[in-house]
């Protein structure tokens, strides 16, 4: 199989580590030959951040570049739209949170928040679903769940039975916070 | 029944632990630095391993070096530019040689993603004349951090393994095995480990005999590997390291390729037979142009940096661009997109500070950590970033040629951690030849930028268990600082009185801004705060702070209460009383304000 691609991007601290991890976890499961590329250290405070996820019969680079994405997951609204020269031109899609969080030049004043990025994207000839997944994270019991409302989502272009996703994501979520996810992930599924 | 193969998808830094497990590793003293951090951490998780953060790289590795010679397999991990640090133990270390083997981590920063500088390692190797292995995923860094300690016993070497960001925060595939431990005795050996000149000048002869043999290693070892192509033979590529994956990406099996897996001292014979077999010959590599140097050196015509970039990180679109390979191209929105660096967290105990520093217009010379984000808009707060521990020496220099006037507006910063690690000689310096100088230690009681590393200052060790802990204000005092102050950053009064007072003063200071990370789980957040709006008159004083949990909605502030951990700051901007800090509610339950992502990497922190 030729390799997929799959994007996770949005801002340093929303728990895309989770999101790369459990999906490398679904991979390797299914036999593929997978790679997980991800960022650390400075750029992880409130910066814009990025992971990469490939997998296929032989993942040679770790890194997704411009045009290759078949998935772009975004936890943030401008990330995806930061992110979208990446996309595969004509065939990617992008799974996005609606949420929006000010970076430092529009909190001091220095610019403002683009307006209408959803249709602008959409004119840019990206497919998007746009997701407002703190209201459905919150739905299942935590906002911190943001990651797998976004993962459900996700798992509808997947045809990947269940009980796979379940068993990804017993493996990878912490017990105590295993229902709340295991929510998350239907309510995300389900929109 | 075939044997039973353990496949697991791990980080490349992990798979380096891993492969140093394996191959009987006993001790492991490093610095963190990104991207190397996790190689010790890992490790760690082993209990058969004995695993420390020394105070900097220099001290790990003569402390590596000390388990080495009483016969144990150790190791020590580094960040690129930290090799400089442990430059100097290095450079001899080829000289002496090893007892038991001796392996070194060194992770390079193509692109900078967290780093100050783009330095090549891989001449450090050549220049001490220490072997260099490049692992390009993380299978190889498993072998290779094998295959370093077998090196390193047969050619009585330390051997360093050079990883870059892509191959250290990778996850690939990998097969496991088992752990044995080779040990051996320490034996007295005066003319191999007293470098004084007499046995100096014995040994040097035999590190150049030593190359040669690891010439013929590099010849004939699988470490270096042709792969041929039945296409055509226009153009071969030699390539190391994660480049080889971006080459692969984009030529297949098209082209033929010599993979470098051992990148000092490299071959001759095979490079020579690899260019005699096609037509041109095309060096992929990042940063500098070593195995492009090397060809030239040995008769080989080769392109290199004429088609490829010297700056920043390759990828597939870089390589087929050069080479002419398919370029994949996206569709960007047209207008401009308001950037996102990085910036201080919600309460994060470096701000206040920094404002203080900038509201009384001191010149702020500052160092290597989480701080570094002070420089950023709208503190602007820091005019100088070098280097681990160069805040307060700088500062000396500085203050000696423009004399009291700088004395009194000028200051330096540096973590609490960056001071234990190259702090301590400059403000000797400083109390030694005798400036007036002020030096803020930034005390947030961990290694911050790196994510959560213990210190000398905290009194835990790299296992969070119970350790010696140094105590900053004694240290100062006992170099002769009479004026050491003590102070907490989320008070901003109390901040600006005392440094007015120590920069006025008539000797030199030193001001311990203390409060913890505010990422620690052990650190007890408070409720957010909550605007109240009839209150605010949308002056936006409390933007001047730049904290991330604020914002302007409707004209008027606001904070996201799921960042806000009731620091208090940006109350005490504001004139009107607009914050309200009884009404306020925790949200959900105080680790949901930790940074997500570095929880998960933290979760032995608990």
């Amino acid at each position: 199989m030729e390799t997929k691609n799959i994007m996770i991007v949005g801002v340093g601290g929303q728990g895309s580590l989770l999101a790369s991890k459990l999906l490398g976890y679904l991979f390797l499961k299914r036999g593929f030959d997978v790679k997980v590329s991800e960022v650390h250290g400075m750029s992880q405070r409130g910066g814009s951040v990025v992971t990469y996820v490939r997998f296929g019969d032989r993942v040679l680079s770790p890194v997704i570049d411009e045009g290759e994405a078949d998935y772009i997951v975004s936890f943030e609204l401008l990330e995806a739209a930061r992110w979208l020269p990446f996309l595969k031109v004509g065939e990617g899609r992008i799974v996005t949170n609606t949420q929006k969080i000010d970076p430092m030049p529009v909190i001091i004043g220095a610019a403002e928040y683009p307006e209408n990025l959803l249709e602008k994207m959409e004119a840019a000839g990206a497919k998007v679903d746009a997701i407002d997944c703190v209201s459905l994270a919150a739905q299942a019991g935590n906002i911190k769940a943001v990651n797998l409302v976004l993962l459900g989502r996700l798992s509808r272009y997947f045809d990947i039975p269940d009980e796979e996703w379940q068993s990804a994501i017993e493996a990878n979520v912490p017990e105590k916070f295993l229902e709340v996810n295991r929510k998350a992930f239907e309510l995300g599924r389900a929109v | 029944m075939g044997c039973l193969i353990m496949k697991e998808l791990m980080l490349g830094n992990k798979a380096v632990a891993r492969g140093l497990y394996e191959a009987g590793c006993c001790f492991a003293s490093s610095y963190p630095g990104t991207p190397s951090t996790e190689v010790t951490e890992e490790l760690a998780k082993f209990t058969e391993v004995y695993c420390e953060w020394a105070p900097n790289e220099k001290v790990a590795m003569e402390s590596a070096f000390g388990a080495s010679l009483a016969g144990r397999r150790s190791f020590s991990a580094m960040k690129h530019v930290g090799l400089n640090v442990a430059a100097d133990p290095l450079y001899t270390m080829s000289y002496t040689g090893v007892n038991a083997g001796f392996v070194i981590v060194v992770a390079d920063d193509p692109g900078m993603h967290s780093s100050q500088n783009e330095q090549d390692s891989r001449h450090h190797a050549i220049a001490s004349k220490v072997p260099m292995l490049e692992p390009s995923n993380s299978q190889e860094a498993l072998d290779f951090a094998k295959l370093a300690y077998e090196i390193s016993e047969q050619f009585d070497t330390p051997v360093i393994l050079k990883m870059c960001t892509r191959v250290a925060h990778s996850q690939s595939v990998v097969e496991i095995g088992e752990r044995t431990v080779p040990v051996k005795a320490y034996e007295k050996n005066i003319r191999k480990y007293v470098m004084a000149p007499a046995n100096a000048i014995q040994r040097h002869p035999m590190i150049e005999e030593r190359t040669r043999k690891l010439v013929e290693f590099a010849e004939e070892s699988p470490v270096n590997r042709v792969e041929p192509s039945s296409g055509s033979r226009a153009f071969g590529i030699i390539t190391d390291s994660t480049s080889y994956m971006y080459v692969k990406e984009v030529f297949g099996d098209s082209v033929p390729v010599l993979k470098i897996g051992m990148v000092n001292p490299l071959p001759v014979r095979k490079i020579q037979d690899f260019a005699s077999s096609v037509d041109k010959v095309v060096v992929v590599e990042e940063l500098d142009p070593i195995i492009e140097t090397h060809c030239r050196n040995i008769g080989v015509e080769v392109s290199g940096k004429d088609l490829l970039p010297i700056c920043g990180e390759f990828s597939q679109n870089v390589i087929a661009k050069a080479l002419g390979g398919e370029v994949h191209k996206g569709v960007s929105l047209t207008e401009q997109l308001p950037v996102r660096p990085p910036a201080m967290c919600a309460g994060c105990p470096h701000r206040g500070l920094f404002y203080v520093l900038k509201k009384l217009g001191a010149t702020v010379l500052g160092d290597i950590g989480c701080y570094t984000l002070g420089a950023g808009a709208p503190l602007n707060a820091m005019e100088l970033t070098l280097c681990m521990g160069a805040s307060l020496s700088s500062l000396h220099g500085f203050n000696k040629m423009l004399g009291a006037e700088s004395e009194q507006k000028t200051v330096a910063v540096i973590g609490d951690s960056t001071f234990m690690h190259s702090g301590m000689t400059g403000l000797a310096n400083i109390a030694y030849n005798q400036t007036n100088s002020t030096v803020i230690i930034l005390d947030n009681s961990i290694t911050g930028m790196t994510g959560h590393q213990q210190n000398p200052t905290t009194g835990f060790n790299l296992r969070g268990e119970p350790a010696g802990r140094i105590n900053l204000e004694a240290l100062c005092r006992s170099m002769g600082y009479e004026r050491v102050a003590v102070v907490d950053p989320y008070k901003l009064e109390e901040c600006e009185r005392v440094i007015r007072e120590e920069l006025a003063a008539d000797s030199p200071s030193v001001i311990i801004s203390r409060r913890p990370c505010a990422l620690l789980k052990y650190v007890k957040k408070k409720p957010s705060l909550r605007v109240d709006k009839d209150r605010c008159r949308s002056c936006k004083s409390c933007m001047r702070i730049g904290c991330p949990a604020i914002s302007m909605k409707d004209g008027k502030a606001e904070v996201d209460a799921t960042l806000c951990i009731g620091c208090g700051v940006c109350s005490q901007m504001c004139r009107f009383d607009a914050f309200d800090l009884s009404k306020g509610t925790m949200f959900q339950d105080p680790s949901s304000r930790i940074n997500p992502a570095l929880e998960e990497r933290l979760g032995k922190e608990a």
